[in-house]
């Protein structure tokens, strides 16, 4: 396995959408102008037939790999997978990364300035979905000059968006990987959102959301962060990262302090998260994720959703992944299969939860590398096809 | 020679069922490994392939190779895989270690039109012989392990096997004896299987119904 680094990066932007032109939502309200944020990595080929498209989870952004050159010394947030020699190779691949609507990372969100009133949206911001994400990335790739992209993947909500380019727009895709993510969220992944949307609402800085311009609610978006923390995890990786070990003190303090390590990574999650979030974003987005459902566009059949597909699949899940638990991973897998899909299913091993996709680097390269590589093979002008 | 293929060199088993596999078929192996059997058919023999495994090494090796790999216990079933999808289900030196034996042999001729099992022969002479003159529970290259360390939880013999097709209505097709080693017995194997042969592999099918033609 490659440990190179993409080096410097630089975030670019997409503005499109302009009135009357807008982009029409899935709720049917319109949306312009529409900018988004996104960075690639590696070359596109003559064929532009190398093009991997990388989608992010409910925290991430356009930066996926490599480092800004202002300063921002934090690498992109799948920087162990992407680069020279890694599982999406840099040097085979033409790798896309881009913020999604509704983010708050560059592209068009919540706090971004509503051209009606000139100032932030706010709450004035229509709903959006992950078919809506997904509109927008295809301008993105239509502009980029893009007919067919080699490769969809993502983890979490990155995955939902997988299935939905591999459903909506075929004849785009030809490998998935979607990765320990589901078709439709289950009530208690409903549950533990609505839970962080509540943190942020009755927070009084929150103000209805016109927070903007003063004080955000960073109580109510960092309880909202340690809650989702929390489901990332599993109860063996708390117990081995943390155990029950004291924070900076010898014996219970007796007070409401911060006795254990496992309160003081929970308080450092959520405080950092305030500093790069907006809680905004973090609500429509939450709400994104709770309205997917793949099976919707099979009329409630999933099998029928996923009748059309002609990518080749490999769906990753993870054995201690509670809120994306792998039977929700196979569920997808055997629809796609019954719909007549190419389909790998893999349940990796792991103690990491849900956060797996994002840590497991080994033994996704393993499976992702190759499983590109033939995809790329058979498809390539010239290439042996089979 | 593909390294698949010189793989397939030292199994004679499998060797033996990729000849058996005609060109352009729709193959499911049930218990694909590393995915070479595979690899061979679609390379040299054009076939669509696909396996469910239950390691995640044997997963690996099979994306490996480019092969389709599903991730699933055999005792699960084959649940929602349609009537007759396949040309041919393959499933090698796997049935003993499978909970229901029975009920995988039906779902196999169920999914394939053609189903291929292979087993190690329980009913050989060599293993007959450990037991009556040693009395311990018999070692061979076909079945290596310790009787309280074995993934095989139900040995049978190529009589076994026959009986239990005949009692469930399953057509043995075709049979042929397999050894890994060349010895004066060889050639005698098929006489004699099921004291002869150390593996036994068979073709089986659902019950020709009356009047229909045999394939």
């Amino acid at each position: 396995m490659g440990t190179g680094s993409v080096g410097t990066v630089r975030t670019e932007y997409y503005s499109f959408a302009e009135p009357p032109g807008e982009l029409v939502l899935e709720s049917g309200e319109r949306l312009g102008p529409v900018t988004i944020a996104y960075e690639t990595y590696g070359s596109l080929d003559a064929a532009r037939g190398n093009a991997v498209l990388i989608l992010h989870a409910l925290s991430g952004d356009a930066h996926a790999a490599g480092l800004h050159a202002d300063g921002g010394a934090r690498p992109g947030w799948w920087d162990n997978m992407i680069g020279p020699g890694k599982a999406f190779d840099t040097d085979r691949y033409f790798v896309i990364c881009s913020n999604v609507l509704g983010g708050c990372m560059g592209s068009t969100g919540p706090s971004s300035v509503n051209p009606a009133t000139g100032g932030p949206y706010a709450l004035d911001f229509p709903f959006i979905t992950i078919a809506d994400m997904v509109r927008a990335q295809k301008a993105l790739i239509d502009h980029l000059g893009i007919r067919e992209l080699l490769a969809v993947a993502g983890g979490s909500m990155g995955g939902m968006q997988v299935l939905e380019w591999a459903t909506a727009y075929p004849e785009m895709v030809r490998a998935a990987i979607p990765i320990a993510t589901t078709s439709h969220l289950s009530a208690q992944g409903i549950a533990f959102n609505e839970v962080g949307r509540r943190a942020i609402m009755s927070d009084p800085a929150w103000k209805g959301g016109n927070y903007y311009g003063g004080e955000p609610p960073r109580n109510g978006l960092a309880l909202a962060r340690m809650i989702g923390h929390i489901t990332y995890l599993s109860d063996e990786a708390m117990h081995r990262k943390f155990g029950r070990r004291l924070h900076d003190r010898k014996e219970l303090s007796y007070e409401f302090l911060t006795d254990f390590q496992v309160e003081s990574y929970l308080h450092h999650q959520g405080d950092a998260f305030t500093q790069r979030f907006d809680a905004n974003a973090y609500l429509y987005i939450t709400k994104a994720i709770d309205y997917f459902d793949l099976s919707e566009k099979g009329g409630g059949s999933l099998v029928r959703a996923c009748a059309g597909v002609r990518a080749s699949f490999l769906i990753i899940s993870f054995s201690s992944d509670w809120l994306y638990p792998p039977y929700q991973n196979k569920e997808i897998a055997d629809a796609l299969r019954v719909g007549g899909a190419e389909v790998s299913f893999v349940v990796l091993d792991s103690s990491y939860g849900h956060d797996a996709f994002l840590l497991e680097a080994e033994q996704q390269t393993r499976l992702i590398s190759h499983f590109l590589r033939h995809v790329h093979e058979d498809h390539a002008p010239g290439g042996a096809h089979r | 020679m593909s390294p698949e293929l010189e793989t397939l060199r030292l199994r004679p088993d499998l060797m033996k069922i990729f000849e058996i596999i005609a060109p352009g078929s729709r193959v499911f192996d049930l218990g694909a490994g590393s995915g070479d059997l595979l690899k061979a058919l679609e390379r040299h023999k054009g076939a669509l392939v696909r396996g469910v495994e239950i390691s995640a090494e044997g997963i690996m090796e099979c994306i490996a190779k480019g092969i389709p790999v599903y991730q699933s216990n055999l005792d699960e079933g084959l649940e929602d895989y349609a009537d007759q999808s396949f040309d041919y289900v393959i499933l090698s030196q796997t049935l003993q270690q499978v909970h229901k034996p029975k009920f995988i042999l039906q779902e196999i001729v169920r999914v394939g039109r053609i189903g291929v099992v292979s087993i190690p022969n329980f009913g050989h002479w060599w293993i007959r012989l450990q037991l009556l003159l040693k009395g311990t529970m018999p070692k061979t290259t076909y079945i290596p392990y310790d009787w309280y360390d074995t993934p095989n939880i139900h040995l049978l013999s190529i009589h076994d096997f026959r009986r239990l097709c005949a009692e469930i209505g399953i057509r043995v097709r075709n049979e042929w004896t397999v050894s890994f080693k060349e010895g004066p017995l060889t050639s005698l194997m098929p006489i004699w299987p099921n004291m002869l042969a150390p593996l036994g592999i068979f073709e089986i099918g659902r019950q020709a119904e009356a009047g229909a033609p045999e394939d």
